[in-house]
């Protein structure tokens, strides 16, 4: 059970990860590698400030403008500057190695000591229930575990939430427009370089968010933390598009959630089951090409069933 | 309401694939003209309408607006002033969205995009009425996603949506070329409906001579980067099919003959 709930956790995390690159997959249709430097950005500002002393609600706050700066840089590389997105984003990453190394002053920061937001969660818990352990449907768990994902569950949903809101104002309805059909938005009087800056910022923003909550949640910030993160975000974002369909807005954000928090379940699982740790990579991208492929095999088959009457 | 002079632009210059697109175009339409733009392949006119949308800089020339010198501004500058329509139908509108957030969007063109509701009730019922007036069904299914429109009722919204409000100019560039006979009918019809509603100043690229004999009040061929002929008025009016086919042939005739020879020609007999 404490299984399930720590990987319930890091999947609700990584969301967060998921929706950054849903932004600037889905409505930018950019794959935007920045997001390998922004994650791990996110979590080293975050854990430097948090052993400096800071409140680590501001210290999450900071982790998240550090992404909104990479995101915007990056954009700027690719409206300004004209260069192919992929390359931007791939500048902007090899960059940002050096700069997270900066903010750390060192390869690793842990967080032993220092106020998270998950101590304080525990506080919280204890103070609420009383008690060490909850009862949980027949299973016994740790407060602390059962409290974090409480509210990191709350954290997500405020963000899926103000995200609905955003992409639903005029302002959130001409950026996806502008991704869609950057063409016709100018000829609506958009300046469509300014909405790639601010949507890549956001994008960027959000993934920083999501390493600086992972770095309090597994207690460090890692210079090599997010090495390969791009590809768990879009298997997210792919996963949840299978399971919810890309209809509407809102079902696409929902998606992109459950498909992270389905992701680690999964993983989570097949680690039980003797998995390899090694081989995690690799399973991995197996998992999005078959999460790719089926639906088009899927489609397929109802067709041998119609030629079958002529043989 | 628009007046341009002498624009050049020639792209790749100095390579092999240089060409001389527009050489000195000069244009002057009073508000409420409808200009019709007729002209072969590389005649310059789609390069014209482009040039007056601010898809690219002039190399030489001047276009002015409603009164400014709109000759500097980028393209999402000049929107404010301009509508358009583009020949793609799958040009004018985002196929993921749906058709009432393409026309909320078009509903501010030009104005800064705010944080408030895309879809307020007020919008949605503007929405539903102006496009019950297009008679084509479509107020029953705002919510649906455009992509699972046909082209011409897409050319139909992208309409819509150039003329939602009232622009300065017009532009319409062979707007009706990609449809079939059925859907480009009915496009012009919503066309003529709105231009004369609205008293817009049009500005219309076809190469389809019925649609030039029979619409507009002013009438240009294009010739290689040039305005070959002018007709205005009551020439205008009396101008059919031959009499365009027969202008048409003019120049070919004239392009038998390499283009110095023909300059030369003209200035010693005629």
């Amino acid at each position: 059970m404490t299984l399930f709930l720590g990987a319930f956790t890091i999947g609700l995390i990584l969301s967060l990860l998921a929706l950054g690159i849903y932004i600037s997959y889905r409505v930018f249709d950019v794959a935007d590698i920045t997001v390998d430097g922004s994650i791990t950005l996110g979590a080293a500002i975050c854990a430097v400030l948090i052993v400096k002393g800071t409140h680590p609600f501001l210290a999450t706050l900071a982790g998240f403008a550090g992404g909104l700066a990479a995101g915007t840089v990056t954009g700027i590389l690719q409206a300004k500057f004209k260069l192919n997105p992929l390359l931007s984003g791939i500048l902007v990453m090899t960059g940002l190695y050096s700069v997270n190394l900066h903010v750390m002053g060192k390869s690793n920061v842990p967080l032993l000591t220092g106020e998270t937001l998950i101590t304080l969660a525990e506080r919280l818990g204890h103070a609420g229930l009383g008690k060490p352990e909850v009862n949980l449907m027949g299973w016994l768990v740790s407060t602390r575990d059962l409290v974090t994902v409480a509210v990191t569950l709350g954290v997500v949903v405020i963000v899926c939430l103000a995200l609905y809101w955003f992409f639903r104002t005029d302002l959130g309805t001409a950026m996806r427009a502008s991704g869609d059909n950057p063409q016709m938005i100018r000829a609506l009087g958009v300046n469509v370089e300014r909405y790639r800056i601010l949507g890549l910022a956001l994008s960027n923003g959000l993934v920083a968010l999501s390493g600086a909550l992972l770095a309090q949640y597994q207690g460090f910030a890692d210079a090599q933390m997010g090495i390969g993160m791009v590809v768990w975000g879009l298997a997210s974002v792919i996963i949840g598009e299978s399971l919810t369909g890309s209809r509407s807005l809102g079902l696409a954000i929902y998606g992109a959630v459950a498909g992270s928090v389905l992701f680690r379940l999964l993983v989570a699982i097949a680690l039980r089951w003797g998995l390899n740790p090694n081989d995690l990579k690799l399973v991995t991208a197996l998992f999005v090409f078959a999460a790719l492929v089926l639906p088009q095999w899927l489609q397929r088959r109802p067709r041998p069933a119609l030629l079958a009457p002529h043989r | 309401m628009l007046t341009v002079s002498n624009l050049s632009k020639t792209f790749n210059a100095g390579t092999v694939n240089e060409v001389r697109a527009l050489r000195g175009v000069s244009l002057d339409l009073p508000e409420g003209a409808f200009l019709v733009i007729l002209g072969g392949n590389g005649s310059g006119k789609s390069t014209l309408l482009s040039a007056l949308a601010g898809n690219f800089r002039l190399d030489e020339g001047e276009v002015h607006l409603a009164g400014q010198n709109v000759t500097h501004w980028a393209e999402h500058q000049r929107a404010r002033l301009i509508g358009r329509v583009f020949q793609n139908p799958f040009m004018g509108s985002a196929p993921t969205m749906s058709i009432a957030e393409n026309l909320a969007l078009a509903a501010r063109r030009g104005q800064r995009r705010h944080l408030g509701w895309a879809l307020p009730r007020k919008l949605m019922d503007e929405l539903r009425d102006r496009v019950s007036q297009l008679r084509m069904g479509l107020e029953d299914r705002l919510g649906n996603a455009i992509g699972s429109l046909s082209g011409g009722q897409r050319q139909a919204l992208t309409l819509l949506m150039a003329t939602w409000i009232k622009p300065a100019l017009l532009l319409l560039d062979e707007h009706t070329a990609a449809l079939d006979p059925k859907s480009a009918d009915l496009v012009l019809r919503v066309t003529e409906e709105v231009i004369t509603r609205h008293h817009l100043t049009t500005l219309m690229v076809t190469h389809s001579m019925q649609q030039a004999a029979k619409l507009g009040d002013r009438i240009i061929i294009m010739h290689k980067g040039n305005v070959a002929y002018r007709f205005a008025g009551a020439d205008k009016q009396r101008l059919g099919v031959d009499d365009l086919l027969a202008r048409f042939e003019d120049l070919r005739r004239r392009e038998m003959l390499d283009e110095t020879v023909a300059d030369l020609l003209r200035e010693n007999y005629i």
